[in-house]
Parts: C-alpha cells; sequence; structure tokens
C-alpha cells in the first residue's frame, strides 16, 4: 500500500477505542460531527482498537448498546470524506482495506507524524 | 495567553481533573487567561453539586467554583454526555420528570458546539483525559 500525502485541515479527531465496551468512540464521532457542522475541515484516524470501528458488518451489541456504524454513515453527508487508518494497527487485527466500510488510506508513523503537524488542533478519544 | 481546558475525566477516578486544576493555577499564576473548562465524557461528573470528598483530600467540586468565582472561567458542561449519565440542572430535571438536580451555576449544560467553539478562541486548548 502506498502512503498517500497527509492532508491539511482545522481539526483532527484521533479515534482509539473500539466501538462496543465504551462511549469513547461514540463521544469521539460525535465531537467530529459537531466541528464540522460549524464548519471546520474535519480529519479522522482511526489508531490502535479504533480501527475496529472501520470494520464491515457492525450490529448492535447484545447489551442494547447501539454501536456507531450508523454514525459512520453519517459522516460524508457532514463532509467528512478525510479518512486515515494507522496501517500497523490494521495488520495487528488481521483486517485489509477491503474488510473497511469506509475508504480509509493507511499510514505509517512518519506519516501519522505528518498529519498531526497538519492539523490547528487535535482531538484525541 | 488565552486558554481553554477539556476535562475527560471523572473526579477521584482518574487523575484528569487533580492536574488540569494544577494547570490551570499554574498558568493563571504566569499571569495567562484561563477562558473556559469543558467537561465531556466521564467528566461531566466534576459538576455534581453533591460531592463530598474526606475532609483531608482535595475538594475538586469546590476549586472548580473557585475559579469562575476568582477568574471568571466559564465551566461548561456537554449536555448529552450529562443527561446520560444523570447530570441533570433544574430545568432538565423539570423536562425529564425527575425529583432532583445535581447540577447548577456555576456549572451550566451546554451542546458541544461549544467546546469547537472553544478551540477556535483561544491560544491553546489543553486536554486532560483519563
Amino acid at each position: 500500500m502506498t502512503t498517500p500525502v497527509p492532508v491539511e485541515g482545522d481539526l483532527l479527531v484521533i479515534l482509539r477505542h473500539s466501538p462496543h465496551g465504551s462511549s469513547w468512540l461514540r463521544e469521539g464521532l460525535d465531537a467530529a460531527l459537531v466541528a464540522a457542522a460549524f464548519g471546520q475541515s474535519v480529519t479522522l484516524l482511526f489508531m490502535a482498537n479504533g480501527v475496529l470501528a472501520l470494520a464491515k458488518g457492525q450490529q448492535a451489541g447484545p447489551l442494547g448498546q447501539k454501536g456507531t456504524a450508523a454514525t459512520m454513515d453519517m459522516l460524508a453527508m457532514y463532509d467528512i470524506e478525510s479518512l486515515f487508518v494507522a496501517n500497523d494497527a490494521l495488520a495487528e487485527f488481521g483486517l485489509a482495506q477491503q474488510d473497511l466500510m469506509l475508504p480509509a488510506a493507511g499510514l505509517e508513523a512518519e506519516a501519522i507524524a505528518e498529519l498531526m503537524a497538519g492539523h490547528r488542533q487535535i482531538l484525541t478519544f | 495567553m488565552r486558554y481553554g481546558l477539556l476535562v475527560k475525566g471523572a473526579p477521584y477516578s482518574s487523575q484528569a481533573a487533580h492536574s488540569a486544576l494544577r494547570f490551570a493555577s499554574a498558568l493563571l499564576a504566569r499571569g495567562h487567561r484561563l477562558e473556559r473548562v469543558f467537561f465531556y465524557h466521564d467528566g461531566v461528573f466534576n459538576a455534581a453539586r453533591l460531592a463530598a470528598p474526606p475532609q483531608d483530600e482535595p475538594h475538586l467540586y469546590d476549586a472548580w467554583c473557585a475559579l469562575n468565582a476568582k477568574h471568571g472561567t466559564q465551566l461548561q458542561v456537554c449536555i448529552a454526555a450529562a443527561l446520560r449519565r444523570g447530570m441533570l440542572d433544574a430545568r432538565e430535571a423539570d423536562r425529564h420528570g425527575k425529583s432532583g438536580h445535581c447540577v447548577e451555576p456555576p456549572f451550566e449544560l451546554t451542546g458541544l458546539g461549544q467546546l469547537i467553539d472553544l478551540g477556535q478562541e483561544v491560544d491553546r486548548l489543553v486536554t486532560f483525559a483519563p
């Protein structure tokens, strides 16, 4: 996979938690949607367990959690189309691009540093 | 410089609120200004007016209130994160038919948009998470 040139933007939201088990991912996505609704250019970076948010075929949890797949589907509607994923985390979970529900460009560690440097503000969830 | 803080840790469960308060006093001592503290995720529990910690521990709720009284720092709580965790002010308690409330001024329930707004308004927005 070739590493694309990282983009610049107002806000980088880094998502490091999986869809179920905590509310971190959901509350992080909410912050991204609100920022986009306020007219900011928002970039998402999925790292560590957060890459599981991109896995296809998700359902609501057996405990009645809503999950985050529906929110992920709304990203395009909010013009959040700049999505990146950490290659090492994808590999760790045995995921490939065809397993992802949305197109997200894979980044190596050095490119992640560039992506962070290109944004005025970073929120981590 | 103008600062904003984002607090995402519950009081006494993690170090987040303790560290945020110490950072706040340090920056104020250096002559900077602290515009607003925004509470999100489990950080919303910092707004619980009924907090009653043992007397030999820092009283975090009182410390937040003192920050507001002495320096005019706004204390804003994400309403969506607060309501689902049972953190209601008098107006929301009434609206949801609940008999009590645990959020009152100087804390205010507000939308997540205020966090985004804060990020644009200040020179530095610093996060304190568990």
